[in-house]
């Protein structure tokens, strides 16, 4: 099956300091992929990148095919019909995307008249129709209220409804769910599932909470500092983490069942850009590093499970690894 | 043993403006709220947004004055505040902050903030106190190089050591944590849970654990309250709650926390909006989203009851302990 995107060898400098250092992905039509790392890892990076949405100040090489179309180099005209239309975003605060002095029914005609053409009766139409689509209750007498009169988790809703009024193949949700209230994230999660089932778009998920990512993706990349170190299906990823910051990431981690542990912490703190050490960039906070892995920065190389991974020495399969694979199921 | 901290019946009543020109609307934050900790004991505070827990948090430092209900410390009612009894006490008690950044003095390097609460509070003197700072910092986790830095040359979980250290300063008895790791990642979190675990069991202090992050809380607390519009709705052994959640709200809480190797559609997922404290719903305040209620819930508050194993519940459909523990 052909991808629907394929990210090579993406790179980004802010200031000249490199920030991204060659992302290599790929997206299946309608499939779901989970982004996880912690703050400033490139998460985010990434798909600004793609869609040229970064400010000035950031040099972007690399490509970008979107159906073997190169975003890279695309005129202005091209990436506008692409941004909102094929590939939608939404962000982790809904309020600061929607704009507060225009009313959300209004809002979601606009990206309806600027991607599909609709007007008039049959814009509003479609607009209550994906109102009703994200859960809105009452869509009819809500159309005309302003952004500051629904909650947060509506107005993520509603930012929702906007990214799918261009019908796009591809939804990028960045950290969506992070701002809100733990019984209304559930809801939004599951809201992105079964869009996702019943529009058959492909959904990328950038977040920092592993397990919502296990809930909404089939497929994981784990990335730190500006690179993917861990590929995988999710279930493998999950059972058997083999890069040690992938692994420390599960043991820093408090559970809500099973057998009270001291949490493992992840020594030190994640590099500055501006001092990347010159081998594997978590070396110096890895307890399984040697003098190797402080000169030589390790490739993501597919492995014979499947997976891929970049790491000279990654935690072996062992029966520890199966007592875990246990806990979580 | 006798209650470190022991509150009773506590309210806290706001008056908030709808809009510029609305009329203005009583928000009962802390709506009748009794608890108390131990020495050497911690407390787990957990609800979403709007539940006020971070009120009830200001309000049993005394920075919140209560409009009903006591506070005690040892034993002692806690002066009103601002007196000078109050400022004495405030070296017992101390309060640790989400954000690390807001809470520190940007134009103050580490050692002179750490220095402040000696300062304020008259404790030792010069060689002392530095003393004093070292062996905190020390104990926190930083470095003695650190003390000249500025709060915007560290890191964050190096911050809220610092913030975490100020607190510790003037050997408090009790903290007061306010969703202290939230704003962490979690490789740090787990730096910053592990530090409250072991100063907590070290000095027998005892803590108040504010916190939206159920893992965080199971992890860390003894015993655990459940809040929902102002009030404490569940109450027990942090175990006990988390493994057999008796009240609905609670059962769903814990449900709608994603955990690895669980399917979505297992969860129990409440239907409505989060609750607005301003316009809080008739009879159980929960009514609206709960997926079990009936005719009384909507017209009758439920009293908190004992429900078995020191545990207690606020809820018309858990039966009290009477019914559910044969004698």
């Amino acid at each position: 099956m052909d991808n629907l995107v394929e990210i090579r060898n993406l790179r980004v400098a802010f200031d000249g300091v490199p920030v991204l250092h060659g992302i290599d992905l790929d997206v299946a039509p309608g499939e779901a992929l989970g982004l996880v790392g912690e703050s400033g890892c490139g998460k985010s990076v990434t798909w600004l990148a793609a869609l040229g949405l970064l400010p000035g100040k950031a040099t972007v090489s690399g490509s970008v095919r979107l159906q073997g179309q190169d975003l890279a180099t695309a005129p202005r005209r091209t990436l506008e019909r692409v941004r909102g239309g094929r590939i939608a975003m939404i962000f982790q605060d809904p309020s600061s995307a929607l704009n507060p002095v225009i009313r959300v029914g209004q809002q979601i005609i606009e990206a309806l008249r600027l991607h599909r053409g609709l007007t008039g009766a049959a814009a509003r139409a479609e607009a209550l129709r994906l109102m009703d689509l994200v859960g809105i209750p009452d869509a009819r007498n809500r159309f005309s209220l302003y952004t500051h009169e629904f909650s947060g988790g509506q107005a993520q809703r509603l930012m929702i409804a906007m990214a799918l009024a261009g019908e796009p193949d591809l939804l990028i949700a960045d950290e969506p769910t992070t701002a809100l209230d733990a019984t209304i994230q559930a809801q939004i999660l599951d809201l992105l599932v079964t869009l996702r089932r019943e529009m058959s778009m492909a959904t990328v998920f950038i977040s920092h909470d592993l397990a919502a990512v296990a809930q909404v993706c089939e497929r994981v990349c784990v990335m730190y500092a500006g690179k993917i170190i861990e590929e995988g299906h999710v279930g493998q990823l999950f059972e058997t983490p083999r890069h040690p910051y992938t692994r420390g990431l599960f043991d820093a981690i408090p559970t809500l069942s099973g057998p009270l542990r001291r949490l493992v912490p992840i020594p030190g703190t994640v590099p500055d850009p501006r001092e990347l050490p010159p081998g594997c960039a978590f070396a110096p906070r890895c307890n399984r590093a040697r003098a190797f892995c402080s000169q030589h920065r390790p490739e993501l190389l597919p492995q014979p499970e499947g997976r891929q991974l970049a790491c000279a020495f990654p935690v072996p399969i062992t029966q520890d690894i199966v007592h875990r694979q246990e806990e979580y199921q | 043993m006798s209650q470190l901290l022991d509150a009773r019946g506590l309210v806290r009543v706001y008056t908030a403006r709808r809009g510029l020109l609305g009329r203005p609307a009583r928000v009962r934050a802390v709506d009748g709220v009794s608890l108390r900790v131990k020495r050497g004991e911690t407390l787990g505070i957990v609800g979403e947004s709007g539940s006020g827990k971070s009120t009830l948090g200001r309000v049993l430092l005394g920075i919140d004055a209560a409009q009903k209900g006591t506070v005690h410390i040892d034993g002692a009612p806690m002066p009103a505040f601002g007196t000078p009894g109050w400022r004495a006490l405030r070296a017992r008690i101390q309060m640790v902050y989400q954000d690390p950044l807001a809470a520190l003095d940007r134009r103050l390097s580490v050692a002179h903030q750490l220095r402040e609460p000696l300062d304020i509070h008259h404790l030792g003197d010069g060689e002392s106190r530095s003393a004093r700072i070292s062996e905190v910092m020390q104990s926190v986790g930083l470095r003695p190089d650190q003390a000249g830095k500025f709060p915007h040359e560290l890191s964050g979980g190096q911050r809220q050591r610092v913030v975490i250290a100020r607190a510790l300063m003037t050997e408090p008895e009790l903290l007061v944590c306010d969703e202290p790791v939230s704003a962490l990642d979690v490789s740090i979190q787990a730096q910053v849970v592990n530090l409250l675990a072991d100063l907590q069991r070290d000095r027998g202090l005892g803590m108040v654990f504010i916190s939206h992050d159920l893992k965080v809380v199971r992890n860390l607390c003894d015993r655990v309250a459940v809040m929902y519009l102002g009030r404490i709705v569940e109450e027990g052994p942090a175990e006990a709650v988390f493994a057999d959640p008796r009240h609905p709200y609670t059962q769903a809480l814990i449900s709608s926390v994603p955990q690895p190797g669980r399917a979505a559609n297992s969860r129990i997922i409440l239907q409505g909006e989060p609750p607005d404290p301003g316009n809080r719903p008739p009879g159980c305040a929960f009514h609206p989203r709960c997926p079990m209620a009936e005719d009384s819930c909507r017209r009758a508050i439920p009293e908190t009851r004992a429900v078995g194993g020191a545990r207690s519940a606020a809820c018309h459909l858990v039966a009290p302990a009477a019914l559910t523990e044969p004698a």
